[in-house]
């Protein structure tokens, strides 16, 4: 514990409720829903599901520390190879559920009896306190030091959104927080390998850049389209997010490469175009794709299995004609709102 | 004009055959990511310090873990049979109508970051389908599997497109945050999440409205398909 103080210090921002900070208490409940799927003795995968959640936990834990002591370099390669672990012990399929004590139905629908809507508060009370916080609470300080970590005024309003709903839960529930912590172990491990999903993809986005698979796309735009067309360049985006997405399956995965292919050099360096729009529309233009495509499995493949569809294609059949008028829409959409001139 | 450079774009073969040949998601992403670093001749060293920095500076994606607790805690409590009564309780005449009360409530809930009260599997296979379905049955009896099938199709599709045009809009962490470590990364400064994701609003109402608009008729679509799969054999 001393050790995870020390890194707080050398790190130590001028915020209270600094990114490290979150990344400590991430570090912290991961870390101890690997000891509970410790304890879980008729766990089918114990060893090997706590060992994937323990090397995820680690870089929130000691990553930190690990840059300040061992240096960035050592940090970086030591979750690499991490990273690589944990690939294996998903592609292997030995990480999975284990055994929760949930309580019956019955007991469930009594306790939602007597509680009645004041359960929805807690669950209300995330978003409602994460915008009172970015709104009222972002230039916040006492002797200089902010309560918000300044870079990240979203995620730490969050944090201290669901510091508080915890509480009120308590107070609402009758269980702990402690408690909260280990029914969480059920979401998280049913959400599973798909948790780390987003950051695989955040990273194979980074080896793209480096590789500058950009740059290669960009040279293929210029073989099709005139950089100064900027209605075609629009077009190329949001169709190519859609694309890329479609076989992709994950538009996190596709708007890296076609980000920093055309948006970046062509729309925003090249046109001067707006980022928060052009990214926010950009990454809307991929959601069309996704549910256009049966890689997009756990939404479009999965609910015709749970609902018995003849046709496992049937859900994407009626979700086209929506999604290729929201692309359209999209394209409008950015062509008249991303330029400022 | 052709001296074009394709292999850095080789990890997007990788990922298509990785995903058709259903490799877990986890492993077909790493091995696209080693493969594009060999293709570009990165040395084995430097391409596991690019894995580990991008992953390191990307933690911010894993923030939805600290909602977990309180959903965890609520639902122990029954918040999804709370729900489940308090929809059940809104008496609405047709599938379309309970299918577009839920599409808004979806897409709103999503715009304030609940998104972890719908889902396919926790909402539309156990509530949503069946009161739709059941709303069908009460009006036209006993249902062709095909009307049946588009209902549930539909009960979906409105789950997935009310999630996603919803969440962007406000505290969708993956999405927002990895557009924002995007900009951070390439860097653009000075945009926050909340610029972002109130840029997604304009598509959100697109979308409500296109999607509101083909419910509107899909009750006459029932009411045809019906007709249709239900009529005695034509007398000629």
């Amino acid at each position: 514990m001393s050790k995870v103080v020390d890194a707080d210090v050398s790190h130590s921002s001028t915020a209270l409720v600094t990114i490290e900070n979150i990344y400590l208490l991430i570090g912290i409940m991961v870390m101890f829903l690997v000891v509970r799927t410790l304890q879980d003795k008729n766990h089918p995968k114990r060893l090997t599901t706590a060992l994937f959640w323990f090397l995820f936990g680690s870089s929130f834990l000691f990553g930190d520390f690990a840059i300040a002591t061992l240096g960035a370099q050592t940090t970086y390669l030591m979750v690499g190879i991490s990273v690589l672990l944990i690939a294996l012990l998903a592609g292997l399929n030995l990480v999975s559920m284990g055994n929760y004590s949930i309580p019956s139905e019955q007991e469930q629908n009594q306790s939602a009896k007597n509680l009645g809507n004041k359960l929805f508060i807690p669950a209300l009370m995330i978003p409602i306190v994460t915008v009172v916080f970015t709104v009222l609470f972002d230039n916040v300080a006492i002797n200089n030091v902010y309560l918000l970590d300044q870079r990240h005024l979203t995620l730490a309003s969050l944090t201290i959104a669901c510091i508080f709903a915890l509480l009120v839960g308590w107070k609402i529930t009758g269980g702990s927080p402690v408690q909260a912590v280990s029914e969480s172990r059920r979401l998280v491990d049913s959400i599973g390998w798909a948790a780390i999903l987003p950051q695989m993809l955040a990273m194979l986005g980074g080896v793209f850049i480096v590789a500058q698979t950009g740059d290669s796309i960009k040279e293929l735009v210029t073989l099709f389209i005139a950089p100064d067309n900027r209605f075609m360049l629009v077009v190329l985006y949001c169709v190519g997010m859609a694309f890329f997405t479609m076989i992709m399956g994950n538009a996190f995965a596709a708007f890296p490469v076609m980000t920093a292919g055309i948006a970046m050099p062509f729309l925003i360096e090249g046109h001067g175009a707006s980022p928060a729009p052009l990214v926010a529309l950009g990454m809307y233009s991929g959601y069309c794709g996704t549910l256009m495509t049966p890689m997009a499995a756990n939404f479009n493949i999965i609910p015709a299995a749970l609902l018995d569809l003849k046709d496992k294609y049937h859900v994407i059949k009626v979700q086209i004609p929506t999604a290729v008028t929201l692309l359209a829409v999209n394209i409008i959409l950015m062509y008249s709102l991303v330029f400022n001139d | 004009m052709f001296d074009l450079n394709y292999w850095p774009l080789i990890g997007i073969p990788v990922v298509v055959i990785g995903f058709a040949l259903r490799f877990n998601p986890l492993l077909v992403v790493t091995f696209a990511g080693l493969a594009t670093g060999w293709a570009v001749n990165l040395d084995f060293i430097s391409l596991l310090q690019t894995f580990g920095e991008k992953f390191m500076n990307s933690r911010q994606l894993a923030s939805f873990i600290l909602i977990l607790p309180i959903i965890a805690l609520l639902e122990r409590y029954g918040l999804q049979q709370r729900a489940r009564d308090w929809i059940s309780q809104i008496k609405t005449a047709t599938s379309a109508r309970i299918l577009a009360l839920y599409f808004i409530v979806r897409e709103c809930s999503a715009a304030l970051g609940l998104l972890s009260l719908g889902g396919q599997a926790q909402t539309v296979r156990p509530l949503l389908a069946p009161m739709a379905l059941g709303t069908a049955t009460n009006k036209y009896g006993e249902l062709p599997k095909p009307v049946k099938d588009m209902i549930s199709a539909h009960a979906a599709a409105v789950d997935n497109i009310a999630v996603f045009f919803g969440e962007d809009i406000f505290i969708a962490f993956g999405a927002v945050l990895l557009m924002d470590a995007f900009l951070k990364e390439n860097g653009i400064t000075g945009i926050e999440p909340l610029h972002i994701g109130l840029w997604a609003i304009p598509t959100a109402l697109c979308a409500l409205v296109i999607h509101l608009f083909r419910l509107a008729r899909l009750e006459s679509k029932i009411a045809k398909a019906v007709q249709k799969y239900n009529a005695p054999e034509p007398i000629l």
